[in-house]
């Protein structure tokens, strides 16, 4: 069983709750959905199909669970890119945890990293060789861990997106103990929307950008997307309104011929950004080339700890360096779902031999990952 | 993902916030700079962006007249 820290309920972990101080604001307004349909119905090329990407497990949860596909005209496709941070992470870096926790040094991850597939073991496997791996729910609870048990060792395995790199950060600018170190393995979201549009075959017609990453990164953080690719980015939020307002803001500009920058979730998003939480990360972390599961080697996309902080780095600290890993099990289609090349359902182990129960891939071990929404929703 | 809610009480870098359900949870604030009564956005037990219920109200203003004007002018 995970050792969860405290008997704190995982309300990260919990997706469908309505934010209940905005909730009479009716976000979710049935009536407006409708409408916003409509409009997106009169607004969608009547002839040629436009594909729409956004970058996150949480929008993809919205979209599925809604059944938001079904609003949309047949010409309307909406895509799920590379927006899973445990997904995206590759069996190396699965590998160097493995091989701390069988060291004997204490690995504190969160939830859905557990059971992730790294070459040939997940860390619940090193679990049951009898290696101490625990869950937790934030950086700070290692921190804690770390401190009641000045006589172990502990790594806590950093994975997350820009919306989870400055706590970690901060963890480690403050000092921590000694006996804690950090397997970094934050990923960044721009360099993954960029891969997208590199790829020939995809022909992306627009982005709905991640909210949450983008409190931290800013909207300015996406300027590249319009300027340089004349491609309409929209960052949205994510309830079902918001998401279907990006989509109709998007097929607007394409309607008028337009690429631009747009900010549907303006309650939480600047064009800044999180100014202070943005120089804590740079305070820690330098941006580096790295793999990303399945999709190969991306350039400035990864977080590492800064040399001057090398002694909270656990690959330094304990010489852990492993650069190859079998990123996808026989049979798995992980890497093209998480470019949105095919749905969940054209992966021939989908819900037969890889199912949320006996995952097979990463992408229906997380919470976060399209294979695993869709087998959990009622509108397959 | 992460998740709104109110801030109750804060010492230091920590605050108590509510998430809606009336029990109070302990959150990290040092990455935002918030005040009791305001709404934050929780990742992972951290505050990493203050909310804005002026924006929040902007926003359901903006749709609707974003809706009705189209509306209006079609129908002209
Ligand atoms: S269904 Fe399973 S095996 Fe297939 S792509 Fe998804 S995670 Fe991989």
């Amino acid at each position: 069983m995970a050792r969860a820290s405290g008997s704190r309920k995982p309300i990260g972990n919990k997706i469908d709750v309505v934010p209940k101080m905005f909730g009479h604001l009716r976000f979710r307004d049935p009536s407006l959905a409708k409408r916003v349909a409509e409009k997106i119905r009169e607004t969608a090329p009547k002839r040629d199909a436009v594909k729409i990407c956004h970058v996150c497990g949480t929008h993809e949860w919205t979209i599925t669970h809604h059944g938001l596909r079904s609003m949309l005209p047949p010409t309307v496709e909406v895509i799920a890119g590379p927006g899973c941070p445990v997904c995206v992470t590759p069996a190396s870096e699965v590998d160097e945890a493995v091989a701390l926790a069988l060291k004997g040094v204490v690995v504190a991850c969160f939830g859905d990293v557990l059971r992730v597939p790294g070459s040939d073991k997940s860390l619940l496997d090193a679990r049951a060789e009898g290696a101490d791996v625990r869950v937790v729910y934030s950086a700070m609870d290692a921190v804690r861990m770390a401190e009641k048990e000045p006589d172990k060792e502990f790594a806590f395995f950093a994975i997350g997106f820009e919306t989870t790199a400055p706590s970690t950060a901060l963890e480690v600018l403050r000092k921590p103990p000694k006996n804690l170190s950090f397997l970094v393995s934050h990923r960044l979201i721009p360099p993954a929307m960029e891969l997208l549009l590199g790829i020939g075959d995809l022909h992306i017609d627009g982005f709905i950008a991640p909210g949450h990453v983008s409190t931290v990164i800013g909207l300015k953080a996406y300027e590249i997307f319009p300027k340089a690719y004349h491609m309409p980015t929209v960052v949205a939020g994510f309830e079902p309104l918001d998401v279907l307002f990006a989509v109709y803001m998007i097929l607007k500009q394409l309607k008028e011929g337009v690429a631009k920058l747009e900010n549907e979730y303006v309650r939480a998003v600047s064009w800044e950004g999180n100014t202070k939480a943005q120089e804590i990360m740079h305070k820690a972390f330098n941006v580096v080339d790295s793999q990303w599961r399945g999709l190969g080697k991306l350039p400035s996309s990864t977080l590492k700890l800064k040399e001057e902080l090398a002694v909270f780095d656990a690959r330094e600290k304990y010489g852990v360096h492993i650069t190859r890993g079998r990123d996808l099990p026989p049979g798995c289609q992980c890497h093209l779902v998480m470019i949105g090349k095919i749905k969940p359902k054209e992966c021939p182990l989908f819900m037969k031999a890889c199912t949320p129960q006996k995952p097979v891939g990463a992408c229906m071990v997380s919470i976060e990952g399209t294979c695993r929404i869709w087998a959990k929703s009622s509108f397959m | 993902m992460a998740i709104p809610a109110k801030v109750v009480k804060i010492q230091d870098s920590k605050a108590q916030v509510d998430f809606g359900e009336g029990v109070l949870r302990e959150v990290d604030v040092s990455l935002v700079e918030v005040k009791v009564g305001e709404y934050v956005l929780v990742h992972a037990g951290y505050a990493i962006q203050v909310l804005s219920q002026e924006e929040a109200e902007e926003t359901l203003r903006l749709w609707r007249e974003l809706l009705e004007a189209e509306n209006l002018s079609e129908t002209k």
